[in-house]
């Protein structure tokens, strides 16, 4: 339950050769209960647009806005952010050795919540919801995202979002490297999420294959760092059809 | 007259103190020591000190005892002394602390040795020796606290198809000071574990070598470590593959937080001609928390035929990683949570290969505790 604003969004990273300026004013509204998709070809900065609006370092914002439920997300720490309702399920998962799922996913509802989940019903939340996502019981006792296939990590990744249960989900191309039976169980946990409450999502990919299972309300092309076009689900039927190429051409000749 | 040592894996012993001339610390082996800080250990300071308290706790079946160093089995694991502070001890040697474990006894319950200092002035020595029969199965755990100036030289022997696990915690008081010589020797198809485990003490060294006496010999050690502000932690090992188809696995981690805190690990491996089909490998890895620490970690594997099965080592010293923080905090947790897990994980797959059921809470306690001086402290 919660409204995302971006507004006019600029955000850079330091290289070798100075600073690089990566989003170029991105505006953008989700609100309660709206799917969002978010497409375009790679490297047109939709990771960084994930990583911004969850606070990873590496990047800096140099204007806009961004706000959840009216709150000024860029004031927020990263994990003030997560405790507000943001959550991102990531396109690269990050190993952290040693930490187990289950002491994992404790420490963080923890967080979320306040205080910590009752043992019993957690257990069972937790084994139900690693089990809809055909995840095996013995899946808790492994280190957070080590040794993971590429289809593991991004269920697990879901599995957070499920029991973490935050009012706003970006999902940075969650479907990548997942196969049709993996896809599909994906778009049911996330299905599941949507129908809990009205939440707000952000769903950026690079195929339009994820939106056959998912239903976005409105879908946004995204090049070099801008929305070069929005729509209704219609806009996703047509990318499939014919690419970024118009687009991209476009942001060629725009400079 | 020095030794006559051409390499510094070839280290020629000597049991005539006039052979160990006092180091000046420009040695190979003593350049990362602060000798100042020995009190004379290293030099002519007395070791006859008693300050101290040894009790054991040994389960059926085990035999623990001090035995006058003339009906002893002292010698036994070929330890032979390569440097003054351990041909010192054992010119000073009266008696040896005695762990006898008879052949084939199946011995579940760990023996205790709790050493307690309980002074500084004096320092004192003391020879300790792990005798484990032939197909023995048995865990000896040593452990240290309080303050002390101590000097001791340790042996292993480990019989033909034995199993020993033996354990040093070093949980001493700050102004602990504490050199240790240790030597293993693992019979044909036997195997060690060993493991040092290092917390406290103003400087604490351990100089460790082990060999084999058959082929088919396996040595896993495992070190973790924890250094605090003007900390000198040295573990220093020397695994000599002297035998075929023999194994070695060392692992050691350490973290280090405050200003001097110092540690070394020294990893040497010697893969002599005859020790064809051996597989070994050594992993340092050295977690920094906080600025003015400094790590040292040196592998060294030197290798005299071409016919093995596997030779490797890694090191390693970062800060911690962003992403993991980055990708906890992003879940909700704050950051010294974020910090105090990723410090867990890093030493969790390690204290679970200690597989020590009677020290494995205890080792989770002192990690919790000495990051509660640091990364968890309230500012
Ligand atoms: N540290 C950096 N130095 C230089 N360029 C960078 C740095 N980090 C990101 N970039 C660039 O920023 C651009 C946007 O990257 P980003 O990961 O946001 O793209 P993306 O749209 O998510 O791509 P993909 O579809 O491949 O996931 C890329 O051109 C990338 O090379
Ligand atoms: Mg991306």
């Amino acid at each position: 339950m919660s409204t995302l604003e971006i507004n006019d969004l600029h955000v850079s990273v330091k290289t070798d050769d100075g600073d690089k300026e990566i989003l170029k004013g991105v505006t953008l509204t989700v609100k309660d209960g709206e799917t969002h998709a978010i497409m375009g070809p790679n490297g047109s900065g939709k990771s960084t647009l994930a990583y911004s609006i969850a606070g990873h370092p590496k990047y800096d914002i140099t204007s806009g806005t961004v706000t959840l439920d009216g709150n000024d997300v860029l004031a927020m720490t990263v994990d003030e952010r997560a405790r507000a309702g943001l959550f991102l399920a990531m396109q690269y998962p990050v190993e952290v050795p040693g930490v187990s799922v289950s002491n994992f996913l404790r420490t963080a509802k923890t967080a979320i919540d306040g205080e910590a989940p009752k043992l019993r019903t957690w257990v069972k939340e937790v084994n139900a919801t690693l089990a809809n996502l055909n995840l095996d019981a013995t899946f808790g006792q492994r280190s957070v995202n080590e040794g993971f296939s590429g289809g593991e990590k991004k269920r697990h990744e879901i599995a957070q979002m499920e029991l973490l249960d935050p009012g706003m989900a970006i999902l940075d191309e969650t479907d990548s490297g997942l196969d049709i039976d993996a896809l599909k169980i994906v778009s049911e946990g996330v299905n599941r999420f949507r129908a809990k409450d009205a939440k707000a999502v952000l769903l950026i990919t690079h195929y339009t294959r994820i939106l056959r299972y998912i239903q976005p309300d409105f879908v946004h092309v995204f090049v070099d760092g801008r929305i070069a076009d929005q729509g209704g689900p219609e806009l996703a039927e047509e990318l499939e059809a014919n690419g970024y190429d118009k687009y991209v051409k476009a942001a060629v000749t725009a400079g | 007259m020095g030794l006559d040592v051409s390499s510094h894996l070839h280290p020629v012993g000597s049991f005539d103190l006039a052979d160990h001339p006092v180091p000046t610390g420009r040695e190979e082996v003593w350049r990362f020591t602060p000798l100042k800080r020995l009190r004379g250990l290293h030099d002519s300071a007395p070791l006859t000190g008693s300050e101290y308290d040894v009790k054991t706790e040994a389960p059926e079946g085990v035999a623990v005892g001090y035995r006058p160093v003339a009906h002893s089995d002292r010698g036994l694991s070929g330890l032979v002394p390569t440097d003054r502070i351990s041909a010192r001890v054992w010119q000073d040697t009266t008696r040896v602390l005695t762990v006898e474990v008879p052949a084939e006894a199946e011995v579940a319950e760990p023996v205790f040795i709790n050493f307690t200092g309980t002074g500084v002035a004096e320092a004192a020595s003391g020879h300790l020796l792990v005798k484990v029969g032939a197909h023995a199965t048995a865990t000896v755990v040593v452990r240290f606290q309080g303050s002390t100036t101590l000097a001791e030289n340790v042996e292993v022997a480990v019989g033909d198809g034995a199993r020993l696990t033996f354990v040093t915690l070093q949980d001493w008081s700050d102004d602990a000071v504490h050199h240790s010589t240790q030597h293993a020797l693992v019979g044909r198809d036997a195997s060690l574990k060993h493991v040092a485990v290092t917390f406290g003490g103003d400087v604490v060294r351990h100089d460790v070598t082990a060999t084999y006496s058959g082929p088919g010999g396996d040595i896993e050690m495992l070190g973790l470590y924890f250094a605090d502000a003007g900390q000198h932690i040295e573990h220093r090992l020397f695994v000599d593959h002297n035998a075929p188809k023999t194994r070695s696995h060392v692992t050691y981690k350490g973290a280090l937080q405050g200003q001097g805190a110092h540690t070394v690990w020294i990893g040497n491996v010697l893969i002599r001609k005859e020790a064809e089909g051996i597989e070994t490998y050594e992993e340092n890895r050295n977690l920094v928390l906080t600025d003015g620490c400094q790590a040292d970690s040196v592998p060294n594997l030197e290798i005299e035929t071409g016919e093995i099965a596997g030779a490797g080592h890694a090191s390693a010293t970062g800060r911690f990683d962003d992403e993991q923080l980055f990708y906890l905090r992003s879940r909700g947790i704050e950051e010294k949570e974020a910090r105090r897990l990723v410090v867990h994980g890093f030493f969790n797959d390690l204290i679970r290969r200690i597989a020590v059921p009677e020290l494995e809470e205890q080792l989770a306690a002192t990690v919790e505790a000495e990051l509660s001086k640091n990364v968890l402290k309230e500012d």
